[in-house]
């Protein structure tokens, strides 16, 4: 076990283009990292340069004490779970758990025996004498964990582990890899693209856009306090709704009416802003009661209502007389769309989570309530939160010591 | 049975007849009494096992002949498949340099044809005492064979997901553990149709053997039964070769039962998903 320091890493390729740029993290040790971000953002890449897989162009990579940058992946005392399991296909279950083993020239019988352990936890022990092409998706992606597990590594590395399960089994193993990790209490990094697997299992979350780390801190952290749109709008689903607003005075001039500015913004906030609100910080108005605090409300024609049992989801558009005019709001929008976040940075496009309670029905017209002092504020130009400490760089936030869970006071860990 | 039946049975018994006529034919004429060889006839007049005893029995040519291909065709194909294997390898896996210049080299070598090199491997062989010796042989078949065994190899090598080797890294191994102890195995079905292939050109290749020997020292089955004779100076050989025909077909045959089992595709199933 030890802790994964990247200082300025790079990953440059031949032809110029910068996969990873300047990435500075530290992952703690037996901390749960996860790294996440849309495809082609650079998270992959960044694992891969952790695993020895890809070379550094630039930066220094520490696990533990020793610098690894020249290291092969052999000697970085490091598991790796791959995307597609890439488990062999000529070896039993067990001695593809044992191959490892195997290479360091472990006995045979301790061999066996770390690998029937590992069996029993993974519940793969009715299996083990089968070949992987007789194994579910599922007992398969439990092989390539047990493969990780044997070896006792300094750390696991996983590129998206569970991306090939149905939606059913995905949810299961989660579960069984938080389990599994808290329970070996191995530093971990995780890459995904899923913002729920990002929320549910980490200790910290690092979101990445285009080779630029955006911010790292504890998943609450980052939904509630994003320093940029793309942030924003990548962690949470439904996503939050992005709008146009103007501030004048202590007052936000939103497309669903007027609003107290929240406190602790900060940073200049002449000209058109980028306003986002979550859908839970919605509700309808009857339901809130007179004692609409801090809030207003509005009149708005729901179109689409979901019902999901224990909330509704209503959409519903807002007309508004200013635009905002924003190449890099277009950009992140665009971005965060394509991280299988629905809905999010269409403009006018708002999904409101309002309470199974609600009376709302779809095609009417309801009076909906906004709890303002939930309010977030972007700069149209930059993206960047107007509660984040201006002078700050994005990537600056990495490697600052988490404000989130500590995992030395963690009590599985 | 539908219009469509009855013409797919026609096709398949034309190319069956086409292809396995001629064998047919052989394996008759070898169990013919070779003084009744041109009774005509398909079916043999004379039923004898006469000319595979003489094979055998007689003059000691066949039997060197036999050993010797045996002998040359495996060693070639051994050394073609171990060297194209590893360099298969190198061309799926690596980019550098003049990996375009060998890979045009290896088709330019396959296509250029044996006979005009054949003359001066003869005085060549004579000079350096290769004539006449299994080397003398195994370096051409060898030569001649890579090609094919390293373009078949490779896009062997091309088909197995690049994660298992990375995942053989990750797990301790070296470069060349990962590469026998993982690819290797999961490229044995492309290692064995390389196998056959090389040893079918070696086996099968007159040229070199006629020109490259002159005695039973290396001399191969091909060119023997160039040089057969019949049981008396008035019998004609036709007996004789034809029992030697089938004789050399039996290795080959035996040699793709063997392992047209590990030639299946799919090996790799269960590898990764998707």
């Amino acid at each position: 076990m030890s802790d994964i320091k990247l200082e300025n890493v790079t990953k440059r390729y031949p032809d110029g283009y910068e996969a990873v740029k300047d990435m500075t993290l530290e992952v703690q040790d037996g901390e749960f990292m996860i790294l996440v971000g849309p495809s082609g953002c650079g998270k992959s890449t960044a694992l891969r340069m952790v695993a020895g897989l890809e070379d550094i162009s630039d930066g220094e990579l520490r696990i533990g004490e020793d610098v690894v940058n020249d290291k092969a992946p052999k000697d970085r005392d490091i598991a790796m779970v791959f995307q597609n399991y890439a488990l062999y296909p000529h070896m039993s279950v067990r001695d593809n758990m044992g191959f490892a083993l195997k290479l360091a020239k472990v006995d045979q019988t301790e061999i066996n025996r770390k690998v029937e352990e590992a069996a029993k936890v993974l519940d793969l022990d009715q299996h083990l004498d089968r070949k992987p092409a007789n194994l579910s998706g599922g007992q398969r992606q439990r092989v390539a964990m047990g493969r990780a597990i044997v070896r006792d590594p300094a750390a696991f590395l996983m590129d998206e582990p569970l991306s090939n399960l149905d939606a059913k089994l995905r949810v299961q193993m989660r579960t069984e890899v938080s389990r599994i990790q808290q329970r070996l209490g191995t530093t971990t990094i995780y890459v995904t693209h899923d913002q729920t697997e990002a929320m549910t299992l980490g200790d910290r979350v690092a979101v990445m856009r285009s080779g630029i780390l955006q911010q790292v801190g504890s998943p609450m952290e980052l939904y509630n306090e994003p320093v940029n749109l793309f942030v924003a709008g990548f962690i949470g689903s439904p996503a939050m709704n992005f709008m146009p607003a103007t501030v004048e005075g202590d007052r936000v001039k939103l497309p669903v009416g007027e609003v107290a500015l929240p406190e602790g913004i900060t940073g200049d906030t002449s000209g058109t802003l980028v306003a986002g609100i979550r859908p839970e910080d919605f509700e309808d108005a009857e339901v809130v009661g007179a004692a609409a605090r801090g809030g207003t409300t509005f009149r708005a024609q729901i179109e689409v209502l979901e019902a999901m049992g224990s909330e509704l989801y209503a959409h519903f558009a807002v007309s508004s007389d200013v635009s905002v005019e924003s190449e890099e709001l277009r950009e992140l929008a665009a971005d965060a769309g394509a991280g299988d976040v629905p809905s999010s940075g269409e403009e006018g496009r708002i999904v409101a989570r309002l309470d199974a309670a609600s009376k709302v029905r779809e095609g009417e017209e309801a009076e909906l309530w906004v709890d303002a002092s939930k309010l977030h504020l972007f700069d149209a130009g930059d993206g960047r939160s107007l509660r984040a400490p201006r002078e700050s760089a994005p990537a600056a936030t990495a490697g600052q010591s988490p404000a989130g869970r500590d995992p030395d006071a963690d009590p599985d860990a | 049975m539908t219009r469509q039946h009855v013409y797919w049975l026609i096709a398949i018994l034309l190319v069956l007849l086409y292809a396995l006529g001629p064998v047919a034919w052989i394996l008759s004429l070898s169990f013919e009494n070779p003084e009744k060889i041109g009774a005509g006839g398909f079916f043999p007049t004379d039923f004898t096992w006469d000319n595979y005893k003489l094979l055998f029995e007689g003059p000691p040519d066949f039997r060197y002949a036999l050993l010797n291909s045996l002998g040359i065709a495996a060693i070639a194909t051994f050394i073609s498949i171990g060297l194209a294997s590893m360099a298969a390898y190198a061309l799926a896996r690596l980019e550098f340099a003049g990996k375009a210049v060998i890979l045009s080299g290896a088709l330019a070598i396959a296509m250029f044809p044996p006979i005009s090199i054949a003359g001066s491997l003869f005085d060549i062989w004579r000079s350096v005492g290769l004539f006449d010796t299994w080397p003398g042989l195994i370096i051409p078949y060898m030569t001649f064979s890579l090609p094919l065994a390293i373009y078949t190899l490779s896009a062997f090598f091309r088909e197995i997901p690049w994660e298992l080797e990375q995942a053989a890294q990750v797990d301790g191994a070296t470069p060349f553990q990962a590469f026998r102890r993982v690819i290797v195995p999961l490229a044995a079905p492309g290692v064995f149709t390389a196998a056959i292939l090389v040893f079918i050109f070696a086996w099968n290749d007159f040229l070199f053997a006629t020109t490259l020997t002159s005695t039973n020292a290396a001399r191969t089955v091909p060119a023997t039964l160039a040089f057969f004779t019949g049981a008396s100076q008035f019998t004609q050989p036709i007996g004789a070769i034809s029992a030697a025909a089938v004789v050399v077909t039996i290795p080959i045959v035996i040699m793709v039962l063997i392992f047209q089992r590990r030639i299946v595709a799919g090996l790799t199933a269960g590898a990764v998903k998707g």
